[in-house]
């Protein structure tokens, strides 16, 4: 166990310790004497960065050894930058909750301790190298999430998202280790870098393609893709820095994380290049749509985060060509993993900023519905300024880091069309186009979100608070975000070589060792990307102006088309009727129905098997003769069975089975088996007598004596029953597979046992063990009438006293 | 049941040794000749029935002063207890021990421990029956 062991665990392990600082500190702020924590593992982790830099870093330590797996620890490009991310925003978010969530009010203990054991399970995930240990990771922020939409679980509407989020990411996360699995079962291993050194093996195999699709779903679910994205909007129902950490920074970008991580595995495969840049682009347009006809401020930022996941899908699915070239020079490919893993960090720093300004607006404002919200810039100039710098870098305008990105994003579109892999010359056309739609959208709903805040009158009547620009605490963290914006837009190279080109080389191992570098520019030229860019902007303006008259077309007319939320709740909610309407339809109550079932199945299991098996079959040769004795008692037992059967009324029937029982004791007597003709003899008296007298206590009204009816299914199962136990005595009654024991018993029950009578000896010496427990039996079914009836009657006479 | 029955009474008085002493054969011979514990415990268990169904459970049980749970209880002990002389002289549970041993009195006799065995059968299986049987009928 290493430091880099305990840094993933020192928020586990704070959060433990949470509940007792909670307790003993009454004046101090939690969130304050947690805050050391998610700071000091940010500096921990920046120390990593010239490592990195050169390869990657691994620590193990033993968990399951027998099992293979070991709680490996890897710190390469792509880990170190997520972990960047978690600890650095994390640290923000955490600072930002102090001022967020009032001390008096709120079940802070709970809070911070959610929170902390999502950090560690977020650390977890883009840190460990062994798949079950990641999966491990992976259902932990399922969960911690879950608690924390939840966290105002008085809301009716926060149980409801906790519930879906929940459903759909372990889901997700069950898939996630079904692929695993198929890949441990192809590869032998369960850790990532040894899978990843096998590629060859995995990608021969039959099961490439299921652990591959199965691993996709695990990654879609989680990161909010179409058409799994359903839960993140419903999971605003969190407290704000929720949203701004996991539903935005962190816990959404695991899914990216996890293609990202699986690129050189499973990139060769067309299917994967098309299921993700497909998936991807589909996302973001749908996203991108859906958030210009919303509402809710926390709402449009959940489809603008829906969309922009799917832009970084997209990224990383094209990226995926970049595996078909052996030479990076030749390789435009490569730019688009640059993209995305350059977005991804903007990504988190613009939106983590927008989520904290509209908990700013929330908190001061009371409301974060955009038609009752306007002209705030004069009262809140700061918060103004980080949801412009926010709203701008979202929509890909220069100078900020989103546009940047977005002009990666638009030259890879392009760069697609001239892919001559996996069919792409076809239909490659249509990324750079539904890209190009939906980035106007993307335009459209970032001018939403600033100007109906910011720009336009200030409505005083339809606020709830009277608002006022934010404390310095709140306003902080997200000024850094936004400083980080402009600081990375203007000189991306900063983070270009100590983080993304990492992280790349971590996407494709193969550049480890080539002089392969990333340079981002500025200015590169009149391209494609840049007219698309100017397209953007000129008519998202128009779409932007003229939005009063399309927004309530896609507002109103759409949706009665189509809606992902209700295909969900009707699914769920068919589900949950089917399965009550299948119980009460098979369990009725009666038992006679079970009997019915277990009687079918008996029957067409057996006779499916004596069919599928060809296990009918019947011997002559070894039948023993038939004398006129045994037909007598055969006619004799028919025509009792018969009359049991047809009888009119009860006591018939009982007489018939006493008549039946003692037809079978001569039965025994004429089969020379004394011993059994006098058990049965007198144990049929004695069941006759009891049968008589549960008759005889027969309840007046259910006495009504009723004749069995025909053909029914009960008729017909009874044959059926009848007929299979038949076929199957005939078959079984080949006995010359092999030859039976019971010579040894008539050779030494009189030299070994002293005894002449061999079923007696049998009885109580051979297998004396079976005659001990028959008298348990017997003891046990003579306590149990005595306790009946003797229980009965001191509750009736209980009863009477009162 | 108050009328006089004499000859059902009468009847019963002399037959019930005649079955008694049947199920006394069958329990003895069965190690030889059909019979055993079962079927002798059902026997001797008919013989009480027939007493019972004559008189009444009141005199069956100022006759037969007999707990008839304790009576199975006692049988599943011998049951037990001849499995447990295997297992203390070290062989498996279970395992008899049969010889001629010279009594004091009879001299020379073949016995069998199985005989032991075979009376916990019968003390369960009459006491089983009885319980059964006398439960019913005091039931209401």
């Amino acid at each position: 166990m290493s430091f880099l062991h305990l840094a993933i665990f020192l928020p586990f392990l704070m959060a433990m310790l949470i509940p007792i600082f909670y307790r003993w500190t009454n004046q101090l702020h939690t969130g304050w004497i947690v805050l050391p924590i998610p700071v000091i593992l940010f500096i921990y982790f920046l120390t990593f960065i010239p490592q990195t830099m050169q390869g990657v870093v691994t620590e193990t330590m033993p968990w399951i050894p027998s099992l293979g797996i070991n709680f490996t620890v890897v710190v390469d490009g792509l880990s170190l930058l997520f972990a960047l991310l978690i600890t650095g925003i994390g640290s923000l978010v955490t600072f930002y909750s102090i001022f967020y969530l009032g001390k008096k009010k709120e079940r802070l203990n709970n809070f911070y301790a959610f929170l902390f054991i999502f950090m560690t399970a977020m650390l977890g995930v883009v840190l460990s190298d062994n798949l079950v240990v990641l999966y491990l990771f992976w259902e932990m922020t399922s969960i911690s999430s879950f608690l924390l939409i939840g966290y105002w679980y008085h809301r009716e509407r926060s149980r409801y998202g906790a519930r879906k989020s929940l459903l759909i990411t372990v889901f997700g996360g069950l898939m996630l280790l079904g692929g695993i699995l198929l890949l441990h079962v192809i590869t032998g291993s369960f850790s990532l870098r040894e899978i990843i050194g096998e590629a060859s093996v995995v990608q021969a195999s039959s099961l490439f393609i299921p652990a591959m699709i199965l691993i996709l779903l695990g990654a879609f679910t989680k990161s909010a893709q179409v058409p799994f994205h359903v839960w993140l909007p419903d999971a605003m129902e969190a407290p704000t820095p929720v949203s701004a950490y996991l539903h935005s920074a962190t816990m959404v970008k695991a899914g990216l994380y996890l293609v990202a991580r699986f690129t050189p595995l499973f990139a060769v495969s067309g299917v994967w290049f098309w299921t993700i840049s497909l998936v991807g682009i589909v996302t973001l347009f749908w996203g991108s749509i859906t958030a210009t006809k919303k509402q809710d401020l926390k709402a449009i930022l959940a489809y603008s985060t829906i969309s922009q996941l799917g832009m970084i899908m997209t990224l990383l699915g094209v990226g995926a060509a970049a595996l078909h070239y052996d030479s990076w020079s030749d390789d435009i490919y490569i730019g688009a993993l640059v993209a995305a893993v350059f977005h991804l960090f903007n990504h988190a720093t613009f939106k983590g900023s927008l989520f904290m300004m509209v908990g700013i607006v929330d908190h001061e404002t009371g409301t974060r519905d955009i038609k009752r919200l306007g002209g705030l810039m004069r009262i809140m100039p700061i918060t103004a300024t980080i949801a412009f710098i926010g709203t701008f870098a979202m929509a890909g305008l220069p100078p900020f880091n989103g546009f940047l990105s977005k002009e990666m994003f638009f030259q890879s579109m392009v760069d697609v069309t001239t892919l001559n892999l996996f069919n792409a010359d076809t239909w490659g056309i249509l990324l750079p186009v539904i890209a190009w739609v939906g980035s106007i959208f993307t335009f459209v709903y970032s001018m939403i979100i600033f100007f109906k805040t910011f720009g336009g009158k200030l409505k005083p009547h339809l606020l709830p608070k009277k608002p006022h620009e934010a404390p310095l605490g709140l306003l902080l963290p997200p000024l850094i975000l936004s400083a980080l914006v402009v600081i990375t837009g203007l000189f991306p190279n900063l983070i270009a070589k100590p983080l993304l080109e990492p992280a790349v080389k971590s996407i494709m191992p193969s550049l480890y060792g080539t002089d392969y570098h990333v340079h981002i520019s500025f200015w590169h030229g009149f391209t494609m990307a840049l007219l698309m860019t100017f397209g953007v902007i000129i008519l998202g303006i128009l779409l932007y102006k003229t939005a009063n008259w399309w927004r309530p077309f896609i507002k109103e007319k759409v949706p009665r088309f189509f809606q992902w939320g209700k295909a969900y709740d009707n699914s769920m909610y068919y589900m949950e009727q089917g399965s009550y309407r299948f119980t009460l339809w098979i369990m009725t109550g009666w038992l006679r129905t079970y009997l019915n079932y277990m009687l079918m199945a008996f029957i067409i299991l057996m006779l499916g098997t004596i069919f599928a098996t060809d296990a009918l079959n019947f011997d002559i040769s070894t039948i023993s003769r038939v004398t006129m004795m045994d037909y007598v008692l055969a006619l004799v037992i028919v025509v009792t069975l018969v009359g049991v059967v047809f009888s009119k009324s009860r006591i018939t029937s009982i007489i018939l089975l006493g008549a039946m029982g003692y037809t079978i004791s001569i039965f025994f007597i004429v089969a020379r088996a004394p011993d059994l003709a006098l058990t049965q003899l007198v144990i049929e008296t004695i069941s006759v007598v009891l049968y008589l007298l549960v008759f005889y206590h027969l309840p007046q009204f259910s006495n009504i004596e009723e004749k069995p009816k025909w053909l029914s299914v009960k008729t017909l199962i009874s044959f059926g029953v009848g007929l299979v136990v038949f076929l199957i005595s005939l078959s079984a009654y080949d006995t010359t597979f092999y030859d039976s024991i019971s010579q040894y018993y008539i050779d030494n029950t009189y030299t070994k046992a002293a005894g002449k009578n061999i079923v007696n000896v049998i009885l109580v010496d051979f297998r004396g063990f079976d005659t001990l427990f028959e008298t348990v039996v017997l003891a046990v079914a003579s306590i149990g009438i005595f306790g009946m009836v003797k229980l009965r009657l001191a509750r009736r006479e209980k009863n009477e006293n009162k | 049941m108050k009328t006089n029955d004499v000859l059902l009474r009468n009847v019963t008085k002399v037959v019930v040794f005649i079955i008694f002493l049947f199920s006394l054969h069958l329990f003895l011979a069965g190690h030889y000749n059909p019979g055993g514990g079962f079927v002798a415990g059902l026997t001797s268990a008919g013989a009480i029935t027939l007493t019972l169904i004559a008189y009444d459970t009141q005199t069956v049980k100022s006759m037969l002063n007999i707990n008839t749970i304790m009576m199975t209880g006692v049988g599943l002990l011998f049951a037990l207890g001849t499995g447990m002389i295997g297992v203390i002289t070290g062989d498996p549970f279970l395992t008899h021990k049969f010889g001629h041993v010279d009594l004091p009195i009879i001299g020379d006799t073949a016995l069998h421990t199985a005989t032991i065995f075979d009376l916990g059968v019968y003390l369960v299986v009459v006491g089983v029956t009885l319980t059964i049987i006398q439960t019913i009928g005091e039931s209401d």
